[in-house]
């Protein structure tokens, strides 16, 4: 028997191949770098991690797919690994000294972080729903094992068997939607599932299937009424793994939402429109309203990050090209905004005392300014404040739902962003307003020096809000990239 | 020969009934049991579907097949690391409720 | 006689199942989910899929379970007690469980199901071998995903080290 392979194309996966790469490296690195030099396995990942940015950047407008039509490079594809692998680099420049303050510095850390990048990527690139299932699981295993990583501390514990046991349950879900779509069109590529649609357009099993589909991606970018289980996860779970999921499981997972919604399914665009912009309008308000209660700052981040994943299912619901290159801009501003605003609770931590009630925060702008600075451009950024890249951001999803006749969505989102502004400005008046406390440690608070790496990420990370927003042509230029179909 | 909808609805039944273990029961284990039964549905599906529905191109297409051997596969690996997971909470905390873990916190 | 076959492990599976969800000692639910697996192997017999029944034994039957029941006894979790459950919770399952279940039911039963009755006979199987043609489609068309879940299989086992290993402290 004589094995015909397909067109590899592997040029197509260099940019997951040599993040796997980086990976095994790191795995087999951490065998012979002694405990004093772990950190040395964080610089290894940063630069397989950029040298897979060139890469990235190398195969832009290639417009092709691999291995047979079930993975492509196409520039909505690549911008989303461009988005991911960013998010990776700032989480590990927070993780360095982050993991040697929690007594927590293993090199299995980075290695488990990099497959999930690879899974990211997969999931972003994806044109297949095998692989796209495939690389979801890939991109969640090692983050259920990141969020419980530090084993030692019962929340870091309980939010990783959370994370497990609610990730698992909507794996179920969405394959079983996989196995309807498979049943009703008889692929699972997404072109083909296109084509299978525009002949035969209705069948209560493909709306059974897309609609269990979309119950699997709710709960994956944690949309109401599947998003209670992401305030006890990211309170739970160390700081930059909290960094890490919250922006680049949402770009990964988005990316394969709305591909599969574009690409695959928009011959039903009639039937899941309307119900996805109630979804949409649930999950602002609810995001939203929610954070104006918390106390914690970490809490507080989990529910704005579900409010934003209401602003980005605006988009999905506006369709066409400047639905996804809205969401797409968005994703990226979201990546750095978020990123930085968890760079700076780091930074503003106390070794591995963190500071987490906003109460915390009084007198922050005193004793670190460059934190407290980096805290509030960011947290004016998820607030949507002009010149910043959120405001960008939203204007460009709010605008294409306009365009496309949703204005009263529009509405619905601008008026949740004011809402947002107050809880958004409470740890800003708190910092800038309030006089120091003792802390609880008693000591004066806020006296550690910031380490520089975390003080590096934090930088690129205001630097790059402060330049999407006041020169965001060309990042939407590069987001303006369609699908291979 | 055996109708399809037999096998779906088979399949059908078996997915309520994780999805209900997987809700009612607060032990982690039993949670995870539940979520596997959940899956062995939606293998079922894909075995059914590849046996009786015609694919959309491909010649030799057993894509039905191998999905589901993805799924075991999977199931495997998601096992290890929930039961790990359960290892890692027993030994800190002498407990596999979920309850004392807290899960159903709003 | 396929029709028996059929009604026979399909009854078996949907009990156990019961089973599995309804018996308190975890012990007995994870025999009655071993039950599970081998009726459904059964099935994907009498589907002409030899090679997924034998996976779901070895697999699901072998080693799944196994480790759910060494998990099981490793841990001793005792009896699920219903009582001091939150109250609302199991019939609330039962109402989510339920109202998929009827809405799947009531659209499979009356669902337009593709005629065709696929292309492999069981002859043209046997002609071709089942578990060869698995295995060629592995290494060429499927080879992305094969490659993706060795990655995923690699990922399991540095976790499940990660999480359940007695750390040596240095």
């Amino acid at each position: 028997m004589s094995l015909s392979v397909p067109d590899l194309n592997l040029r197509i996966v260099v940019p997951a191949l040599i993040v796997s790469i980086t990976a095994l490296v790191v795995l087999l690195g951490e065998l012979v770098t002694p405990a004093a030099r772990k950190r040395w396995l964080g610089y290894t990942s940063l630069i397989g991690l950029l040298i897979a940015v060139g890469a990235t950047f190398g195969l832009w407008d290639a417009h092709a797919t691999a291995f047979g039509g079930m993975i492509a490079a196409d520039n909505f594809g690549l911008f989303l690994t461009l988005v991911i692998l960013l998010g990776a680099l700032l989480s590990v420049l927070l993780s360095v000294d982050f993991l040697r303050a929690h007594q927590v510095e293993h090199g299995e850390y980075y290695m488990l972080v990099l497959s999930a990048v690879v899974g990211m990527i997969v999931m972003a690139t994806a044109t297949d729903l095998i692989v796209i299932f495939l690389g979801l699981e890939l991109l969640s295993l090692p983050l259920y094992i990141l969020a419980a990583f530090k084993r030692e501390d019962g929340p870091s514990l309980e939010a990783g068997l959370k994370y497990f046991l609610l990730g698992a349950f909507s794996s179920a879900f969405f394959l079983y939607g996989i196995a309807f779509v498979f049943g009703a069109t008889g692929a699972t590529n997404l072109t083909k599932i296109a084509a299978a649609i525009a002949k035969n357009p209705s069948g209560d099993l493909l709306l059974v299937g897309a609609g269990l589909l979309l119950v699997g991606f709710a709960f994956k970018v944690a949309l109401v009424p599947f998003h209670w289980w992401t305030p006890d996860v990211y309170a739970g779970a160390p700081t930059a793994v909290t960094a890490f999921m919250s922006v680049a499981v949402k770009a990964a997972a988005f990316g394969a939402f709305f591909r599969a919604f574009f690409v695959a399914l928009p011959g039903l665009a009639m039937d899941w429109r309307a119900l996805v912009a109630l979804i949409a309008v649930l999950t602002m308000t609810l995001g939203n309203v929610a954070a104006l209660l918390q106390s914690n700052i970490k809490r507080m981040l989990a529910y704005s990050s579900i409010a934003h994943a209401g602003y980005i299912l605006v988009a999905l619901v506006a369709m066409g090209a400047q639905g996804s290159s809205s969401a797409l801009f968005y994703l990226l501003a979201y990546t750095l905004t978020n990123l930085g605003a968890f760079g700076a609770v780091i930074a503003l931590s106390d070794g591995a005392r963190e500071r987490l009630e906003i109460g915390d925060y009084a007198g922050a702008a005193q004793k670190q300014p460059f934190a407290a600075a980096a805290l509030t451009i960011c947290l004016l950024s998820l607030a949507g404040f002009p010149p910043f890249a959120g405001f960008v951001g939203k204007f460009l999803i709010f605008s294409a739902a306009v365009e496309t006749g949703w204005a009263w969505l529009a509405v619905i989102g601008v008026l949740n962003s004011l809402v947002s502004v107050y809880f958004y400005l409470r740890p800003v008046v708190q910092m800038y307003m309030t006089e120091a406390q003792p802390g609880w440690d008693g000591s004066a608070t806020l006296t550690t020096r910031i380490a520089p790496l975390v003080a590096l990420a934090l930088a690129i990370a205001v630097v790059g809000v402060l330049a999407l927003g006041l020169f965001p042509t060309p990042a939407i230029a590069l987001a303006t990239g369609g699908f291979v179909r | 020969m055996i109708p399809l909808n037999f096998y779906l609805i088979l399949a059908a039944a078996l997915f309520c009934i994780g999805l209900f273990g997987a809700l009612a029961r607060r032990n982690a284990i039993g949670i995870l049991i539940g979520i596997e039964l959940m899956l062995n549905a939606v293998n079922i599906n894909l075995v059914a579907f590849w046996r009786y529905i015609k694919p959309a191109g491909a010649t030799m297409d057993l894509a039905g097949q191998i999905f589901a051997l993805f799924v075991i596969t999977l199931a495997a690996a998601e096992a290890a690391i929930g039961l790990a997971l359960v290892i890692a909470i027993y030994r800190s905390r002498d407990t596999v409720n979920v309850e004392d873990v807290n899960l159903m916190k709003w | 006689m396929d029709l028996i076959v059929f009604y026979l492990f399909a009854t078996l599976a949907v009990i156990a199942a019961l089973g599995v969800v309804a018996l308190r000692n975890p012990v007995h639910a994870a025999l009655c989910l071993a039950v599970v697996f081998i009726s459904l192997a059964a099935l994907y017999v009498l589907l002409s899929a030899p090679f997924v029944a034998a996976a779901q034994v070895m697999i699901y039957a072998g080693a799944i379970l196994i480790l759910f029941v060494f998990v099981i006894m490793l841990l001793s979790p005792g009896v699920d007690q219903g009582a001091g459950a939150l109250k609302w919770q199991r019939p609330l399952a039962a109402v989510f469980g339920l109202a998929l279940a009827v809405e799947l039911i009531l659209v499979l039963a009356s669902a337009v199901l593709p005629a065709a009755r696929g292309q492999y006979t069981p002859e043209r199987l046997a002609q071709i071998g089942d578990v060869q043609a698995i295995g060629a489609l592995l290494f060429t068309d499927f080879l992305l995903p094969f490659e993706i879940t060795s990655l995923l299989l690699l990922v399991a086992m540095v976790g499940v080290i990660v999480l359940a290993k007695k750390r040596v402290r240095s």
